[in-house]
């Protein structure tokens, strides 16, 4: 039997440059059949992001260029990927799960009457076919769903897979952009994140730095930047600290924020409450700093200490740079 | 303007949240059913709305068990004025898909010019659902608004994108999800608690919303569940001065820096 395409929808930034689960869903592709991308870009970077898709596994690159900035929401990556669809006959898609890799699977699973599974973490093929791996009750349980028949649609967690495909020379295949068929939304406006961080993006992080309500203020949490640029790690918050105003919301961690699993996961000032456990306990290492020796998050932490974050730290960053020396 | 908001029961997360090990499906006696906080958000965005504009009918419409009308009537109290409920035996371990064609269906049947939706149920269902019910309803989609304006032609909002935020707009009919940016919602008062026992409560099966659930169509099924071991507590010392030093040591030793 042939290898099966898999189709992969690779989000492009303003910037030309693939986002960072592009490599992460291209490996899990790889496991499953031949990878095939889907790219929407912005007039003369598609090219260049169809090379970086080969590079990341891409066999084939079904690749539309847009003129202008996208006007409408969804739909022209929603074309993109259903033209796709019809030349390839896949047996699986699978698109982030973020927001717009969310919308695009679920107007695509609708219109093609097709099984879908949320948030993956993993995937596999058994005798039947294509299974998806979830982590429910963050991470208390996990399961494994499969379509019925026919292809399934999978929304892959970011930074769940650490699979990676070989580098291919993509056969790369332009589509005009299509009309929508569905009624849509328009884009009025697009403010670009200014304070382009130089930190690695929390999702993909082989380490994360978090910080919590305990850091007392805005300033107080420069304490986990420090550490964070320190360590080369990704920088995160508990959602008090984020309604506090400490940090940004999509730096927010647990239940209704990220979920990570990094090699090593550092809670500073941090209680550990069931829906900040639920974004982070499957990371491979966690430590905890926290003044009370009764916070939950030590119940979970590998290595706990009892203290404050704000003499613990300083020291930390100390030894570790001079042990680099 | 008729709003309909989807409102889901989910375990407490405060409490134990269980999967039954042989059907994979949540464990009704494990935890208590609350209002999934981002719907209570959802409604909270409904109702402002009604109190600043005329004319504006507001209809909470849930799919679930029985145990999902006394959430429902909890909702009512909060504003809004009537409720709606799709029970039905066949509908227990609903896929995704099934659960959007019969939301579409209740909302065709209600009649609606915007359905307001949470972006993402904590009971890791994954966020799809709003954009499905759109396209099953032929309408725009605005999901995962960190905030929201409603007028009596559209909506708009802003969302997270791809390096940035983006402003859009809908005209009505739309649906749309929102995020935990919006505001919380509004404790009900003594009086919104009363006025939600007079407000109707309608019940629906799949047949009156001429869904088939056994349909021969692709569904997604569970093919196994299990229980991940509990974490368990490492090492932990009490900062006596050298704390730091000694997780240099720790990390160093493991190799993660
Ligand atoms: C539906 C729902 C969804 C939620 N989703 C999320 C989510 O996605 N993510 C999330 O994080 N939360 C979430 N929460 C909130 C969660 O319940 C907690 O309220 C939150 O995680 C607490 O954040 P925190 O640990 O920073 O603050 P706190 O609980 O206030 O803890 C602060 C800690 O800092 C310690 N401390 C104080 N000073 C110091 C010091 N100098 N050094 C060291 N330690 C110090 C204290 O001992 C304390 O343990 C959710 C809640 C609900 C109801
Ligand atoms: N069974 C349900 N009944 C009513 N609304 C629901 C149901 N399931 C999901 N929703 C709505 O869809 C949103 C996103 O849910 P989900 O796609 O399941 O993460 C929720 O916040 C609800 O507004």
């Amino acid at each position: 039997m042939a290898e099966q395409n898999v189709l992969v929808f690779l989000p492009v930034l303003p910037s030309g440059e693939l986002v960072g689960s592009a490599a992460g869903l291209l490996g899990a592709a790889a496991q499953l059949g031949t990878p095939v991308g889907v790219l929407v870009a912005g007039a003369g970077q598609g090219q260049a992001a169809a090379q970086a898709a080969g590079e990341l596994g891409a066999a084939k690159v079904y690749l539309t260029e847009n003129d202008d900035a996208p006007t409408t929401l969804t739909a022209p990556a929603l074309e993109a990927v259903a033209a796709a669809w019809e030349a390839t006959d896949p047996e699986a898609v699978l698109v982030p799960n973020d927001i717009d890799g969310r919308d695009i699977a679920a107007r695509l699973a609708v219109r093609t009457s097709s099984a879908v599974a949320a948030d993956a973490v993993g995937v596999h093929r058994d005798a039947e076919g294509v299974v998806a791996e979830h982590s429910v009750y963050g991470s208390a349980f996990t399961t494994e769903s499969a379509p019925t028949h026919g292809a399934l649609i999978i929304t892959l967690r970011e930074g769940a897979v650490e699979a990676r495909a070989e580098a291919a020379q993509p056969e790369v295949i332009t589509l005009d952009a299509a009309q929508p068929k569905s009624a849509a939304a328009v884009i009025t406006g697009f403010a670009e994140n200014v304070e382009a961080s130089s930190r690695p993006d929390l999702r993909s992080a082989k380490i994360v730095v978090s910080g919590g309500r305990g850091l007392g203020s805005k300033e107080g949490f420069g304490l986990a930047e420090q550490l964070a640029d320190a360590l080369g790690a990704g920088l995160g918050a508990s959602r008090a600290a984020v309604d506090a105003g400490y940090a940004p919301y999509s730096l927010q961690v647990g239940q209704t924020g990220v979920s990570v699993a990094p090699d090593l996961y550092i809670a500073l000032g941090i209680s550990g409450a069931v829906q900040h456990q639920a974004g982070m306990q499957t990371a491979k290492t966690i430590v905890a700093i926290n003044k009370d020796p009764e916070a939950p998050i030590f119940d979970i932490a590998d290595f706990g200490i009892v203290g404050d974050a704000f003499e613990v730290v300083p020291q930390l960053i100390e030894t570790i740079k001079a042990k680099a020396q | 303007m008729k709003i309909v908001v989807l409102v889901k029961e989910v375990p407490d997360s405060y409490g134990e949240r269980k999967l039954n090990l042989t059907t994979g499906l949540a464990d009704r006696e494990a935890s208590e059913k609350v209002l999934d906080e981002i719907t209570g958000r959802a409604v909270e965005a409904a109702v402002s709305y009604a109190e600043s504009a005329d004319e504006v009918e507001i209809a909470l419409l849930s799919m679930g068990p029985e145990s999902a009308e006394s959430t429902l009537r909890k909702t009512l109290a909060m504003g809004g004025d009537s409720a709606h409920h799709v029970v039905d035996e066949a509908l227990l371990g609903a896929d995704l898909t099934l659960t959007a064609q019969v939301l579409a269906a209740a909302v065709q049947k209600i009649g609606f010019d915007l359905v307001i939706a949470g972006d993402a149920s904590s009971d890791g269902a994954g966020g799809l659902l709003p954009a499905m019910v759109a396209e099953q309803l032929g309408v725009a989609h605005a999901t995962s608004l960190d905030s929201l304006q409603i007028s009596a032609e559209a909506v708009t909002g802003e969302r997270a994108g791809y390096g940035g935020t983006v402003s859009v707009q809908a005209q009505l009919p739309a649906v749309v999800s929102v995020t935990e940016r919006l505001p919380d919602p509004r404790f009900p008062g003594f009086k919104g608690i009363m006025q939600a026992k007079k407000k109707p409560l309608e019940t629906y099966s799949l047949a009156d919303l001429g869904v088939d659930a056994s349909a021969d169509v692709p569904r997604s099924i569970m093919l196994s569940v299990s229980q991940t071991p509990a974490r368990t507590a490492g090492e932990k010392i009490t900062d006596e001065g050298d704390a730091g030093k000694r997780l240099a040591e720790y990390l160093i030793e493991k190799k993660v820096v």
